[in-house]
């Protein structure tokens, strides 16, 4: 009897298993979001290789180049290095990061507006992004010349095929990170201090946890 | 110092020393209150002078914690709603600019959505522990409806919530939900339209579900926990054991197994809101999305009526429902299984024939039921996550069978199953 509902319960457990949706393998990115020397690279390439079509329209420029470390000693911006590197366009430093073409035009370009990408990283995933950028080859059929093997089909020309050619496929694969990880800061700006200020909280919570065990049990001595 | 237990008469105040200024002016103002209001009756009647049996264990802390989590709702739904802007225009861009640029309010937001899943997990392992040990039946029958109401609200408060983000899965995943009330004959259409007060999901929903989440329901809900609580004072809380504290009594009338509720239930609530806070601060802080669980990856783009997500689902504390609509070939017929899934649980008090209460001394029958009847509950949960495929329509339809079975059975495998003798009192 026994023996019977232990073989019925694992081919349950083993049937709900085997139903999981299979997703894509996707390649794992290696970033680090304390990394302002990456975040600082993968904010040069976004505003050189995808901010010419993709806007990041919940970042301001400023903000954003504070939080990626564009800093001098005293913690204080340093406006002119962001003018220069960072603001391509005629933008004001305290702007949000537009883009010049309409969503008209940009939808009678290639079939569909390039979509903003503040929060691409918490919608598709950094694995995503991280595979789906190194996933273009060549493909007559399609308008650019390009298809992919994460997005089949995809509008997208393959943007970055200068640095593809020109780097070797190691340092290709770092930039890339640098730009998922460029994005992943975009997405979640408070993540680092989430995440600080969540150590600090869970060791008050552990003192105050010892306080009321004390307490619990001083009070329970009379309880038989 | 014992509170309240029964030798409590032998301490004395010893010396004579004549009581501080502050002392006499702080009776006189309680005084003052307690000659126009209740306040040491109410506070006696419901926490220092309310007897609890005095073995409850683990099981029995998830209703402070529920308590504790729906204060933590109402709170951080307040400053929410102090940048939130209800419209189909500006929803999904206030959320972003509450996680950006208002201070802390991302931690608010989190807290709330995190709040909302972990609600359910608290409510969920509270009703479990009902099952249990008994706690719906007589005399706590209504105790067992009004926390089904309170239920209820719970899931009308979370559909409403989820909408208001305005994302992706928000839209789609009402949109799903509502066109459930479609398949009633006759009423369906006019009914959809009266509930969208649009001929599709639009900024008039929008704004209606924003009106039921932040002010109808919350209020209904509170109304039903202090009902809850009222109903559950006046008839006393059941224990693990399942015997009646109220039969055993001392000289002074008290239960002879029951503790009063404050100093000794307030401090070990105390203790466990401090190893639940431990755990909630820890999703909160490290993982909110809870790897998309909480929230989903999809709701990070805006609500888009062209573009259908590729596999739309709700949160995971729906899944189980979810899962037996889908269960069913027919549509109405789904629906209807997917409401009385709920339905049932009201009916649970006059389903349970065993002379016994508590899980300790039934038979195994029940044992066996229960252990089947969370199986189910959890693949079902489980499948409604997933795309659904010919081997787990099967398996939907097999653990939805076991689901009804559970209750539609019980008057009879409670009367058939072998119990154990009561204690007189609880051991």
């Amino acid at each position: 009897m026994s023996r019977k509902i232990g073989l019925l319960v694992s081919l349950w457990l083993w049937s709900i298993i085997g139903i999981a949706n299979e997703d894509i393998q996707l390649d794992k990115v290696n970033i680090d979001r304390t990394d302002v020397v990456s975040l600082q690279r993968g904010a040069h390439l976004y505003m050189n290789f995808c901010s010419g079509c993709h806007s990041l329209k919940y970042v301001r420029y400023n903000t954003m180049a504070k939080d990626i470390g564009i800093r001098d000693s005293q913690g204080n911006l340093l406006e002119s290095l962001v003018k220069n590197t960072l603001l391509l366009t005629s933008d004001k430093i305290t702007d949000t990061i537009q883009t010049a073409m309409t969503p008209e035009l940009a939808a009678n370009w290639f079939g569909k507006a390039p979509p903003d990408l503040s929060l691409v990283a918490r919608s598709r995933s950094n694995d995503w992004l991280y595979s789906y950028l190194r996933g273009f080859y060549p493909d007559n059929k399609r308008p650019w010349g390009v298809n992919n093997h994460i997005f089949p089909d995809v509008a997208m020309p393959n943007v970055l095929e200068h640095l593809q050619t020109s780097l070797s496929a190691d340092k290709y694969n770092l930039a890339v990170a640098d730009l998922v990880n460029f994005l992943d800061y975009v997405a979640e700006p408070h993540k680092l201090e989430r995440e600080r200020l969540g150590v600090w909280v869970l060791i008050f919570l552990g003192i105050f946890l010892i306080f009321t065990m004390l307490l619990k049990r001083e009070y329970w001595k009379d309880v038989h | 110092m014992k509170y309240g237990l029964e030798d409590n008469s032998s301490q004395q105040p010893t010396g004579q020393e004549s009581p501080s200024r502050l002392t006499v002016y702080s009776e006189a103002a309680l005084n003052w209150v307690n000659e126009r209001f209740p306040l040491t009756e109410m506070w006696d009647l419901h926490i220092a002078k309310y007897y609890a049996p005095k073995n409850f264990n683990i099981w029995y802390i998830f209703g402070s914690l529920a308590l504790l989590i729906l204060v933590n709702q109402l709170i951080t739904g307040i400053w929410l709603t102090m940048n939130y802007q209800p419209s189909a225009e500006a929803a999904f861009n206030s959320v972003e600019y509450i996680m950006r640029d208002v201070p802390y309010g991302w931690l608010l937001r989190y807290l709330h959505s995190t709040g909302a899943s972990f609600f359910f997990i608290v409510v969920y392992l509270h009703m479990f522990r009902g099952l249990l040990y008994g706690s719906y039946r007589k005399p706590r029958e209504l105790v067992w409806l009004l926390g089904m109401m309170i239920f209820l609200c719970l899931m009308a408060e979370a559909f409403f919530g989820y909408l208001l983000p305005w994302g992706n899965m928000s839209f789609w995943g009402a949109q799903v939900i509502i066109s459930v009330f479609g398949v009633i004959p006759l009423v369906g259409d006019f009914l959809l339209e009266w509930l969208r007060g649009d001929y599709t999901i639009s900024g008039v929903t929008l704004n209606r579900f924003f009106a039921l989440h932040v002010i109808a329901v919350p209020m209904m809900f509170v109304g039903l926990v202090v009902f809850h609580i009222l109903a559950l004072h006046e008839v006393g809380s059941n224990n693990p054991d399942g015997v009646e504290i109220k039969e055993k009594l001392n000289k002074e009338g008290i239960p002879l197994d029951g503790i009063p509720f404050h100093p000794y239930y307030t401090v070990k609530d105390l203790m466990w809101v401090a190893v639940f806070l431990i755990i909630f601060s820890a999703v909160v802080f490290f993982a909110p999305d809870m790897g998309g669980y909480f929230l989903e990856a999809a709701n990070f783009e805006p609500a888009d009526p062209l573009k259908t997500p590729e596999h739309i689902a709700p949160v995971w504390y729906m899944t189980p429902y979810y899962a037996i609509l889908r269960a069913i070939p027919d549509k109405l017929g789904g629906v209807i299984a997917m409401f009385s899934s709920i339905a049932v649980f009201f009916f649970l008090p006059w389903l349970d024939r065993s002379p016994v209460k508590s899980i300790r001394y039934k038979g195994p029958l029940f044992k066996i039921a229960l252990a089947l009847f969370v199986v189910c509950f959890l693949s079902l949960g489980y499948l409604g996550t997933q795309l659904p495929t010919p081997l787990s329509n099967l398996m939907a339809r097999l653990a939805s069978i076991g689901y009804f079975a559970f209750f539609i059975l019980m008057p009879l495998y409670t009367r058939w199953d072998k119990t154990k003798p009561l204690p007189e009192r609880i051991s």
